[in-house]
């Protein structure tokens, strides 16, 4: 199937803007801990949270591309 | 495109499975656990208050033995120092009254040595003198007969004398 | 335990009884065709989809005979003329539409793993141009599938640990024994730390049943996915859609009149109504369809890389390339541990999330 192909470019795409997004929270949430080491627990579940949310949008972009 | 259309089956028995699962973990599970932890996390609490109550009341308890304590303490100092006070004034009132009595003793004593000595002086006064008028008489008396006899006489009292 | 034991027993005996039955029907009778091409993308699809047995693995005796070794499971099937079960082993692993089981005057075939009920005097299935069968019809398929087995083989175990957990917890009230010290500070923990800060310490006592079971639920069913051969149920989308589904239900039934008035009324200009509404509307909608979509494409994802990686070694029909594969899966492996037990949390915790924001005070 040729749409194949393009559901693979879509699907590659999702993940580059997914990871600068996962990238972005992971450094912030770095950038966080080590201002405030204190906040450690707190600053990673919503780094998790966040992360998951974005992941989220990554994957509906999976799910797209797996609609043939 | 199979993937994301949702098979009715699988729907059906998951809301059937998760509706029972959910009701009887419920019952069985989630219930007694939460209590047991809630149960535990009262008691907890319960028994900290009651630590600190408890040790509250030590405090208190403790206060009050050390207060109880330094006011015996302080009695006894008191008490201490009035027996020695009232050891002191016995003492000293003995020291005086002995002291009085012993120069009343004294005094009297003196009084009676002093009589005594006045009696016996002026009672030998009165023998020495009784003696000397006597010798004396006696001597005249002698003198005033003749020499010989006199002289015997003064022989005889010295005699007498010498035998007295 | 002895339950599952039975289960298991009984599973066993089942299986070996239909092992010989289907055995003369996969017939690939010379060593050629055992050499037919890879097709990594069906395997895949074939592992991470629904099926009506519990296929472990082929293996082909002296006589070049392939034989499949699969769990049977009962076929539940709603038609015209109402309720008709059979094993499905009945179907003699036939997967293309031409093994024919009559049952009741009906005759069903089963076509990539969906069941056909064939019109009066056909043989075999057969499709137009768009896919859509001409001779049949499909029937209201309620079958105790790998995934419905694999489901209920997560009760099982759920209830008899948390049973005995929770049995522990009524016995000897005070420090936690055996089991209940196990879990117990889970369930702890998603009550303090997902549930109170989320719903909030006043109300959240309603909630607590529904958000620990979708936890434990997910988490338990995350982990029978990742053994191998094992059903690939919440990756699939029918079971998140459910869970999905009773987040929605519990959110919007336990909403307040803030809530509603902020979908409503929103605090916007009132000439942007028309465009907020539906919005917002929409928002009630995207929410749970966000957790649906998340579970399901994580998991699946998590498979098919695992197994897209495993294909490595069949599409270069190499053994050299096995170690990397097998590095690369067991890495994926770690992964998808963590993303197991990630994703409950995440479900449960948005669900806790969606739920505070429907009942919270607006100040």
């Amino acid at each position: 199937m040729d749409f194949g192909a393009f559901a693979a470019i879509g699907a590659g795409l999702a993940a580059i803007g997914a990871g600068i997004g996962i990238g972005n929270i992971g450094g912030s949430a770095m950038e966080a801990i080590a201002r405030q080491p204190e906040a450690t627990s707190k600053i990673q579940t919503n780094m998790i949270i966040a992360a998951a949310l974005i992941e989220g949008v990554a994957l509906f972009a999976v799910v797209v591309a797996l609609m043939k | 495109m199979d993937l994301v259309t949702p098979g009715f089956g699988l729907i059906f028995w998951t809301s059937v499975v998760f509706i029972i699962l959910m009701l009887l973990l419920k019952k069985m599970a989630w219930t007694p656990i939460l209590n047991n932890v809630d149960a535990r996390n009262k008691s907890i609490e319960e028994a900290l208050v009651a630590a600190e109550n408890a040790r509250d009341e030590m405090s208190n308890l403790k206060a009050d033995n050390e207060r109880i304590l330094k006011e015996a303490r302080a009695e006894r100092d008191e008490m201490l120092k009035e027996a020695r006070d009232i050891k002191a004034n016995i003492v000293s009132d003995a020291k005086n009254s002995a002291k009085e009595e012993a120069d009343k003793i004294i005094a009297s004593a003196k009084a009676v040595i002093e009589n005594e000595k006045t009696a016996a002086i002026s009672e030998l006064k009165n023998s020495v003198g009784a003696l000397s008028v006597e010798i004396a008489e006696k001597v005249l008396k002698a003198e005033l007969k003749d020499s010989d006899k006199q002289n015997a006489y003064i022989a005889e009292m010295l005699k007498d004398v010498k035998l007295n | 335990m002895k339950k599952l034991l039975r289960e298991v027993i009984f599973s066993i005996v089942v299986l070996l009884s239909c092992v010989n039955a289907k055995a003369a029907e996969k017939e690939h009778n010379n060593n050629n065709n055992n050499e037919e091409e890879f097709n990594s993308v069906e395997m895949i699809m074939h592992h991470i989809s629904d099926a009506h047995d519990f296929h472990f693995f082929d293996y082909t005796d002296e006589a070049g005979v392939k034989h499949a070794v699969s769990l049977p499971l009962p076929i539940i099937l709603f038609t015209d003329n109402g309720l008709t079960c059979f094993m499905s082993c009945a179907f003699h692993h036939n997967d293309d539409g031409t093994y024919v089981v009559s049952k009741n005057g009906e005759n069903f075939v089963k076509y990539h793993e969906k069941i056909y009920q064939l019109n009066e005097g056909a043989s075999s299935l057969e499709f137009d141009e768009h896919h859509h069968p001409l001779n049949a019809v499909k029937p209201i398929d309620i079958s105790i599938t790998k995934n419905v087995f694999s489901m209920l083989l997560s009760v099982v175990l759920l209830l008899s640990l948390f049973g005995a957990a929770g049995r522990s917890a009524r016995k000897n009230p005070g420090a936690p024994k055996g089991i209940l010290a196990f879990l117990e500070p889970i369930v702890v923990f998603i009550r303090e730390d997902i549930i109170i800060p989320n719903v909030g310490e006043k109300k959240h006592k309603k909630y607590i049943p529904y958000l620990v079971t979708v936890f434990f639920f997910i988490f338990f069913n995350n982990l029978l996915g990742l053994i191998p051969s094992g059903a690939n149920l919440t990756g699939n989308i029918a079971v998140t859609l459910v869970l999905s589904v009773f987040t929605l239900l519990i959110t919007n039934f336990s909403a307040n009149k803030d809530y509603w008035k902020h979908i409503f009324l929103p605090p916007v200009p009132k000439a942007l109504y028309p465009i907020m509404v539906p919005i917002e509307i929409i928002g009630i909608l995207t929410k749970p369809f966000a957790l649906m979509i998340r579970l399901f494409a994580n998991i699946t994802a998590g498979h098919i890389i695992i197994l897209s990686l495993i294909s490595l070694i069949f599409v270069f029909k190499s053994i050299f390339i096995a170690p990397v594969s097998v590095g690369f899966v067991l890495f994926m492996y770690t992964l998808e541990l963590l993303v197991a037990l990630l994703q409950a949390y995440i479900f449960t915790l948005l669900s806790a999330l969606f739920i505070g924001q429907a009942i919270q005070e607006h100040h």
